[in-house]
């Protein structure tokens, strides 16, 4: 594989992640608990949206093989994705959906800031970007963990059980494969060993400061580095494709 | 031939498409001009946030207003890095912010003690009141947070500082 290959791996795979999270949390436009939740979701959805849209036109470019990003966020089924597994997990109640958005904040946050230094300036300056936005992500999220663990019985149980059911999801973040070492040798990629170290910091004190229980021993589930995902992609891209693959030239 | 200020006087006749009283030269999103001959001119442009969905607007007011005054080859370039930050945008507009009912940005992004701290005290663009509450990070835009003046009661827009 040529850094060029592994490159536009890498990027694919960031903006998919991205894409897919940004559709998946858009879902609940027009339905948020209260009028502010439902701005705030939807402001989330679309930052991280508008990331993915930036990483998928940079992932086109380094492919050129003249698709856009449209091309790849429509014309791709569901074992020619590469996005985290948890991105796509189905956005159940709030508590649920807001453990995973902080489970992500929280990654993403170390993540561009690594990513920030990288050697690829348009990566750098997708993650420069980006962090100033995570930022905002983190703090909100982090603060309604916070509320809902140490909120009522009902608020800290459905946040428990949204951790429990969600932390077999948090190790295929930090999986490295040949993409990364080829990235890492050249000073690209982030080396996600680093990442991991203050991510699982950060969350323990969360989870502690909320009343919540750190999963042990938990059995992690893979596959997305590959292509396999959950029954739930193909779901959102049959959502998310339809209209385009139904209407190939049509223009929005 | 056009000078560099000539694109900038020109392009401080488009108005920001949500927020119409200040122009996109005052928001501080042009950040290069390149003009190569009469006809061919070449911009950087910088998104204020990543999802805005105001930058095709933008852009496509850029390539208007540039083929009304001759241009041909006009290549309007996204970059990223430095990142767009609020310190960008010039006094001038932060009171012509103010005075249209947002609360400008305050401080500079240098501080980011706010951050893990209490939010900041943000002055009531109406009443000027200080006696104001942070009701969401996040308003009507991705670049805006929602507050509420305890004194006048009026809710109003915050420009958030990044």
């Amino acid at each position: 594989m040529t850094t060029q290959e592994a490159l536009f791996q890498y990027t694919l795979r960031l903006g998919d992640t991205n894409l897919i999270l940004g559709q998946r949390l858009s879902e609940w436009t027009g339905h948020g608990p209260f009028l502010e939740e439902d701005l705030a979701l939807t402001n989330i959805a679309l930052d991280i949206t508008g990331t993915a849209k930036s990483l998928l036109e940079y992932a086109a470019t380094l492919e050129g093989k003249g698709r856009t990003e449209d091309d790849l966020a429509y014309f791709r089924n569901d074992r020619q994705y590469f996005n985290a597994q948890i991105t796509e997990q189905p956005n159940g109640d709030y508590a649920r959906t807001i453990v995973r958005q902080a489970i992500i904040d929280c990654f993403d946050f170390y993540f561009y800031t690594e990513l920030a230094k990288s050697k690829d300036e348009t990566l750098a300056g997708i993650a420069q970007k980006s962090i100033k936005e995570v930022t905002y992500h983190l703090r909100h999220t982090s603060s309604w963990v916070e509320r809902f663990g140490d909120g009522t019985e009902e608020s800290h149980n459905k946040a428990q059980t949204a951790v429990n059911e969600l932390w077999q999801y948090t190790g295929e973040l930090f999986e490295m494969n040949e993409v990364d070492a080829i990235l890492i040798k050249e000073g690209i990629a982030v080396d996600l060993k680093i990442v991991k170290e203050k991510w699982e910091k950060h969350i323990t004190e969360l989870l502690e400061k909320s009343t919540l229980t750190k999963p042990e021993n938990v059995f992690m589930q893979t596959g997305s580095r590959k292509g396999i995902h959950t029954e739930h992609l193909a779901y959102i891209l049959a959502e998310m494709q339809a209209l385009p693959r139904m209407f190939p030239d049509a223009k929005w | 031939m056009k000078t560099k200020e000539d694109i900038r006087v020109l392009l401080s006749e488009i108005p920001d498409p949500e927020i119409p009283v200040i122009t996109i030269i005052e928001l501080g999103v042009i950040r290069d001009i390149e003009i190569s001959d009469d006809k061919s001119i070449t911009l950087k442009i910088t998104p204020t946030y990543s999802g805005c969905p105001a930058m095709k607007q933008i852009e496509d007011d850029v390539r208007k207003k540039l083929t009304e005054n001759g241009f041909v080859n006009i290549t309007i370039n996204t970059i990223f890095s430095p990142p767009w930050t609020t310190d960008w945008i010039t006094p001038e507009a932060k009171e012509k912010l103010r005075i249209y009912g947002i609360a400008p940005p305050e401080h500079s992004t240098e501080d980011k003690s706010w951050l893990t701290g209490k939010p900041k005290t943000i002055a009531c663009p109406q009443c000027k009141s200080l006696n104001t509450k942070l009701i969401s990070q996040f308003g009507s835009t991705a670049c805006k947070a929602l507050y509420q003046c305890q004194d006048c009661l009026e809710p109003f827009d915050y420009f958030k500082c990044i």
